[in-house]
């Protein structure tokens, strides 16, 4: 991976997968430490899958037996000095609470620090693939916020998709506008 | 500034008209996106193929979709365009400049282009 961004697609996409109906990406950048966290209300895991996703030779995934995408968030985090959690609680567990939290913080003046890229490409990625389902991002930087949830868009479009070309463009345009606004 | 009252106009324009799904005739785009296929570049190629599908007016006959790893890893970023009655196209180690070219002769002269398909390409 070159930059985080597409490190938190690819992480954000488990969350999908888990049967989210919120996936939330949250980013605060603050005394040149930036903490990335995915939170979803998808199946969660059970304690030894949670211990195993870190491993690179365990995946979900059936065509083939390596799953790279959690050990690639930790390597990037862990070069830094940062350091990746994962807390999560299964459907089994608690029916109404469910969910995984993967949070990674990273040392920004570290110089095996990866920037952190086109964070907006990546949302509009994940909106574009899965527009039935919602996402919350986040990305407080020194006190001000860039924002979109896409719960509201929803209440506004009604049953018109998300994924719809003019729709990405006016989340593009949004977001664009509000990284613009920060000083 | 960007506004939810701009977002309601684009709600009114838009509700008319027919959108195509997954699962309705037409040309389907699937661009591969698991962890090897956003290592290897796949979000700005499927940027690619939503922008050009729009610039050519072609949204009412094409939809573009992901995917997770199809298992040909060496090959990506993975493109395969699923087609009524045709057989499966699979074009490989996709760029956003390979995407415009399938998007202008494919998916819209219906010129497979070979030379970016799996069987010319070598891993």
């Amino acid at each position: 991976m070159k930059e985080l961004s597409l490190n938190i697609l690819d992480v954000a996409e488990n969350s999908v997968k888990a049967g989210a109906s919120l996936t939330q990406i949250l980013l605060t950048e603050k005394d040149n430490v930036l903490t990335i966290e995915i939170v979803d209300d998808g199946c969660g895991m059970d304690e030894d899958v949670v211990r195993s996703v870190t491993d690179p030779f365990y995946t979900t995934r059936t065509t083939r037996k390596v799953g790279m995408g959690i050990p690639l968030l930790k390597l990037a985090c862990e070069q830094t000095e940062g350091q990746l959690t994962i807390e999560s609680t299964t459907i089994e567990e608690d029916p109404t609470a469910h969910g995984t939290h993967v949070t990674a913080t990273f040392n920004m003046d570290h110089i095996d620090f990866m920037p952190l890229g086109d964070v907006s490409s990546s949302v509009l990625t994940l909106i574009q693939g899965h527009p039935d389902t919602d996402f919350l991002f986040r990305h407080e930087k020194d006190g001000q916020v860039v924002e979109l949830d896409t719960r509201q868009l929803r209440e506004v479009l009604e049953d018109v998709p998300l994924n719809s070309y003019d729709v990405l463009e006016w989340i593009r345009e949004y977001l664009r506008e509000q990284y613009e606004a920060l000083s | 500034m960007k506004s939810l009252a701009e977002l309601q106009a684009i709600k009114n324009r838009m509700k008319d008209k027919v959108i195509l799904r997954d699962g309705m005739e037409g040309i389907r785009v699937v661009v591969g996106m698991a962890t090897c296929g956003i290592a290897a570049g796949a979000r700005p190629v499927l940027n690619a193929f939503v922008e050009g599908v729009n610039k050519e007016d072609l949204e009412d006959k094409v939809s573009v979709t992901q995917t997770g790893c199809i298992g040909i890893c060496q090959y990506e970023p993975v493109v395969e365009v699923f087609e009524a009655g045709k057989e499966k196209i699979t074009y490989v180690k996709m760029t956003p400049e390979k995407a415009q070219e399938v998007v202008e002769k494919h998916l819209k002269g219906g010129q497979v282009i070979s030379e970016y398909t799996i069987g010319a390409v070598s891993a």
